[in-house]
């Protein structure tokens, strides 16, 4: 009886196996996003992580894929210890394959470290502090946007040239801070250009009326703040009450949709520079700002979300090419050079730094213009001293 | 001169800002004996139920400002008393025979939560948020000096509300009944105070005092974020030491020479300001080593 049996059960274990085998053919490859996705600057995380789940989706709805894609996404809250865990926590996990890691300066110098030791291949995505590439001779770090050297040359040049000459710079003191602060003073040393004052503040500080009292006794005609858009929001804010009546310019960290939310009015006429151009000057903007509107998130994709974006694709394309293997994905990414992105094309240096021309921006009418686009720039309006 | 004007005027914001939370520490200390390290998040919640009523006034469409001000201050001040009264009642009495550390921790975490739940419910509650300019904020210019009619406003505002305090303690009957608990709750009882009433009308009041602190400091930045109340919260708690837990006008006294230190350490050390709190801190440990009660216990020895 049992003997009559077998050959069908076995037929049909056999079936049943092959069509499941079928269904779950492709591997999944697990890519690790990290960011700040709570916290004061959270609306820039969300909106990376966002715009790196696009290109898993759509890596995902390609039938040519040789894999499933899968984003794991890890919060570092913006702080350096917590940023350290989570990389840590990635870079042990031996099914993911490579990160996209870090919007804060502070928390991607932070993890250098730990991906070199795990071998974790990366791609930073937002972090502009040089060091990050530069400060070290790891093959597993990469960055797609710019650094800081880019940044701040181009503030240095323009907004002298502009005639402002006498500057007050506020920094925050973490590493990304005190980053630009130092950058900021070399570039300023190859124009006509003088600092001061230089006041650091903390990332959490709410009061800054001291220093701004200060700043009113020294009488700059420009303030620069290095930090990230909460401080900025204060800073900028709390100069308005003071009647404070000087040119604002931020670094890419104020560069945001929250900076001109909260503050309205007040944030008219303030400068930024940014490692990226806006969307619709991207030779992809367009495309990916009908992907990231087709997938109905909550939040924008924040000027950052590009770079997030371009640095999946480059995994995915990766993985895609050698498989879901560390070793091999690394190499790969390293070797990228002249790739057509949606940020312009991506090459790697020795130390895995792609390069990017800043992009000069001003806040015109609870927007960020590229300047050469702006009322500005065209006489129709004018900044403060000019 | 005309800075130092500047400076002393700004210093007063500030102090009266830290005094109105420190007074909250000290009523809950002199009451229960614990520290509620949830205070700062209340502050916090003041601020975004005054955004959240002034939004409610705008879809009805009121917009006179100074009645947009009292309702948001008298929304924010409800609010946060009856949620200060629900921690009081529904955590700290339950544990107050516990280990003060337990207390101390458990109110860190309804903190958390607090500050978690606007984070997470309040639309885009991670990013700062623009607070309405709800008083006039002309311009006063005596010679150089410049000052908002506002700020002089909440000051004038902060110190009546303080005033007012010390008058509803020292003269009414639950004034009374307040500053016999905190002297000896046990004899209170025997003598017929509602204990659990008393105490649930302390967390109330301090409370309140942190949501008017919420609303002053929305107000006075045009900003506010949900985690404004994590270092104001310690600071708060400083002043409060510095000016002897327990005691009303100790806690103002402490809440306006944490500011002084703060202001005083930018005007001669600009160069190093982002140390002020560290300064301002490591005075408050040398506060505690000389006056180990604070300030003012010296001179009173009479709690809350």
């Amino acid at each position: 009886m049992f003997s009559k049996l077998r050959m069908p059960i076995v037929i049909a274990v056999v079936g049943a196996m092959s069509v499941a085998g079928s269904a779950y053919a492709q591997e999944t490859a697990k890519i690790a996003f990290i960011g700040p996705l709570t916290g004061g600057n959270s609306a820039a995380g969300i909106g990376g992580r966002n715009s790196a789940q696009v290109a898993i989706d759509q890596a995902n709805a390609n039938p040519d894929s040789k894999y499933k894609y899968e984003l794991v996404a890890l919060d570092d809250e913006c702080k350096p210890n917590v940023g350290i865990q989570v990389a840590t926590r990635a870079a042990t996990s031996r099914d993911i394959v490579a990160g996209v890691t870090h919007y804060c300066s502070a928390v991607g110098i932070a993890a250098v470290d730990v991906y070199h030791r795990f071998q974790l291949p990366v791609i930073v995505w937002g972090a502009i502090l040089p060091a990050i590439t530069y400060g070290n001779d790891y093959a597993e770090i990469h960055r797609v946007n710019g650094s800081m050297l880019d940044e701040n040359r181009v503030s240095a040049r323009f907004l002298t040239e502009m005639g402002y000459k006498k500057w007050v710079v506020i920094y925050d003191t973490t590493d990304y801070g005190k980053g630009h602060l130092e950058i900021f003073k070399k570039m300023l040393a190859d124009t006509d250009g003088e600092i001061l004052g230089e006041f650091g503040v903390g990332s959490d500080q709410q009061d800054f009326t001291a220093e701004l009292l200060k700043v009113k006794q020294i009488e700059p005609q420009i303030v620069l703040f290095a930090g990230l858009t909460p401080l900025g929001v204060r800073i900028r804010s709390q100069m308005d009450r003071l009647g404070l009546d000087i040119q604002f310019a931020g670094v890419s960290g104020i560069m945001s949709v929250s900076y001109l939310d909260a503050l309205g009015e007040t944030s008219e006429g303030t400068i930024s520079f940014h490692n990226g151009a806006p969307f619709e000057a991207l030779p992809g903007g367009k495309a990916f700002v009908e992907a990231y509107d087709a997938e109905g998130f909550d939040d924008p994709a924040e000027p950052y979300g590009p770079f997030a974006y371009a640095a999946t694709k480059i995994i995915i394309d990766a993985v895609e090419e050698v498989g879901p293997d560390r070793a091999a994905v690394n190499k790969a990414i390293s070797a990228t050079k002249d790739l057509p992105t949606i940020v312009g094309d991506i090459t790697f240096d020795d130390h895995g730094q792609n390069s990017v021309d800043s992009t000069k921006y001003v806040a015109q009418d609870g927007k960020w213009v590229r300047w050469e686009d702006s009322e500005y720039a065209s006489g129709a309006r004018k900044l403060k001293g000019q | 001169m005309v800075i130092f004007v500047e400076y002393a005027f700004s210093g007063l914001m500030l102090g009266i800002m830290y005094s109105l939370v420190a007074v909250g520490f000290t009523l809950f200390f002199g009451v229960l004996n614990v520290i509620n390290f949830s205070h700062g998040d209340v502050l916090a919640v003041g601020s975004f139920s005054a955004l959240i009523a002034y939004v409610g006034l705008q879809a009805v469409g009121l917009d006179l400002p100074i009645l947009c001000f009292i309702a948001v201050a008298l929304a924010a001040f409800v609010v946060t008393g009856l949620l200060g009264a629900a921690i009081g009642g529904g955590f700290v009495v339950p544990m107050r025979n516990a280990p003060p550390i337990n207390v101390l921790l458990m109110t860190m975490m309804i903190g958390t939560v607090l500050r978690e739940v606007i984070r997470l419910g309040y639309p885009n509650g991670s990013n700062p948020k623009a607070f309405p300019a709800l008083l006039p904020d002309t311009a006063i210019e005596v010679g150089s000096v410049f000052i908002r009619l506002d700020s002089v406003i909440l000051l004038g505002l902060g110190l009546a509300v303080v005033a007012l305090l010390d008058q509803f303690i020292r003269r009414t009957k639950f004034g009374l009944a307040i500053r016999a608990v905190a002297q000896d709750g046990e004899t209170a009882q025997i003598i017929g105070i509602d204990f659990k009433q008393t105490i649930l009308l302390t967390f109330a009041i301090g409370s309140g005092l942190a949501g008017l602190a919420g609303v002053m400091h929305g107000v006075y930045y045009r900003e506010v974020n949900f985690s404004v109340g994590l270092l104001l919260g310690v600071i708060g708690f400083s002043a409060a030491i510095i000016g002897g837990l327990g005691r009303i006008w100790g806690a103002v006294l402490g809440g306006f020479v944490f500011a002084a230190l703060q202001t005083l350490w930018v005007i001669l050390f600009p160069d190093l300001s982002g140390y002020r709190d560290v300064f301002a801190f490591a005075m408050v440990i040398v506060v505690m080593t000389i006056w180990p009660t604070g300030m003012m216990a010296e001179m009173r020895s009479e709690r809350v």
